[in-house]
């Protein structure tokens, strides 16, 4: 969003407190496996740091980090990493989305817990990449200052 | 008697709930307060279906290892909250086309409210 | 006519509210969707993914085991549904500049 004056303090806190949100939901995308989390909890984290940076610092700061242009591609590479995930599955002998059957490791108990965590990257990707870019293009008319 | 409300006001709440967010979607005039009522009769079944699966004395459906698997009236019903969270995410996304949906009518027709819209689109359509 | 909105509103909570006298207890462990087999002996779903889930997937967290390995499926189609709300997004709210141009509208 667009401001018309600089305040100091506004940008110095939400430039501290960003990258600890960010942290944080990357470490409930991992953590999905032992307490409550998972992909869709982190990646809504990770998004709202993000959206955070454009809030607090204006229209051109804000996108540095994450340009706008990134939303609907990232987005698409995290769907494609989840049928990815099951066409893996398929391909090497067992049924579509039958994780027990990607050689991560030699049990396969195993190979599903690795298979989760691989399906869990590629939604909070997603989840991520559109909540930013449905924000992107809401404001897209918006007059610049 | 006191068993029976303790047990019951939860659905009493959720139904009030509901019937807000129904007189928002039916009885306000403008587009945007439309779209936050039906937000709120979301809220309000993800609200009812969290809630009906939980049981008394029971913890979080983690595995603890002091209690272990083989009981499962330790732990709460995981299958409702895996379901809501589809839920949930559909409902955001359904509001993020809703507000898109409701800025490309304002780029358009540059009103919001329902009767003079619906007055606009009769009298120059398209 | 608001009136009559109203007492419509106001019979569908009231509707509703009668309906719920029929259900069990919150948190009722002897309710018929919380026992661990239904009433003709085949067990629950909810039973065997709480039972099995680490032995099966070794995963401690259920509702993560039944999100993204029982019912994969679903968690399939709603990542496709994400997908389609940002595409829409996209596609309803770029800025067409030669049209802006032309006609001021």
């Amino acid at each position: 969003m667009t401001r018309n004056e600089d305040d100091p303090i506004i940008t110095l806190i939400s430039s501290i407190v960003a990258p600890f949100i960010m942290l944080f939901g990357l470490y409930v995308i991992f953590h999905g496996h032992y307490s409550p989390g998972g992909g869709f909890q982190g990646g809504t984290l990770l998004a709202a740091g993000i959206i955070l940076l454009r809030l607090a610092l204006g229209s051109e700061l804000g996108k540095k980090q994450f340009p706008s242009r990134l939303g609907i591609p990232l987005g698409s590479l995290g769907v494609l990493i989840y049928y990815g995930t099951g066409l893996a599955a398929l391909l090497l002998g067992g049924t579509f989305l039958n994780y027990a059957f990607i050689p991560f490791t030699r049990l396969a108990s195993h190979n599903r817990y690795w298979g989760i965590l691989s399906i869990e990257i590629g939604v909070g990707l997603a989840v991520m990449a559109v909540l930013v870019a449905i924000y992107d293009d809401l404001l897209e008319g918006e007059p610049r200052v | 008697m006191s068993d029976f409300l303790v047990g019951h006001y939860f659905y009493w709440f959720v139904f009030l709930l509901m019937t807000i967010g129904l007189f928002g979607i039916v009885l306000k005039k403008n587009l945007i307060k439309k779209v936050i009522g039906m937000s709120i009769f979301q809220v309000a079944i993800i609200l009812f279906f969290v809630a009906s699966a939980s049981k008394w004395g029971a913890t979080v459906p983690v595995l603890d290892p002091k209690l272990g698997a083989a009981d499962t009236a330790k732990y709460i019903n995981p299958l409702p909250h895996c379901l809501m969270l589809t839920a949930i995410v559909v409902g955001v996304a359904t509001s993020g086309v809703a507000f898109a949906l409701i800025i490309s009518i304002w780029r358009r027709f540059k009103t919001l409210d329902e009767p003079e819209l619906l007055a606009k689109m009769r009298h120059d359509p398209d | 006519m608001k009136v009559v909105s109203y007492l419509i509103l106001a019979a569908f909570c009231g509707l509703l509210i009668y309906a719920s006298t029929g259900f069990p207890n919150r948190g009722d462990a002897r309710a018929v969707y919380n026992r661990p087999a239904s009433p003709s002996g085949t067990p629950n779903a909810p039973t065997r993914y709480i039972q099995k889930s680490k032995e099966e997937i070794n995963t401690d967290n259920m509702v993560t085991t039944i999100l993204a390995d029982y019912r994969g499926y679903d968690t399939l189609g709603e990542e496709t549904v994400i997908l389609t709300a940002g595409l829409i997004c996209f596609l309803l709210l770029r800025k067409e500049k030669e049209k802006n141009r032309h006609d001021p509208e």
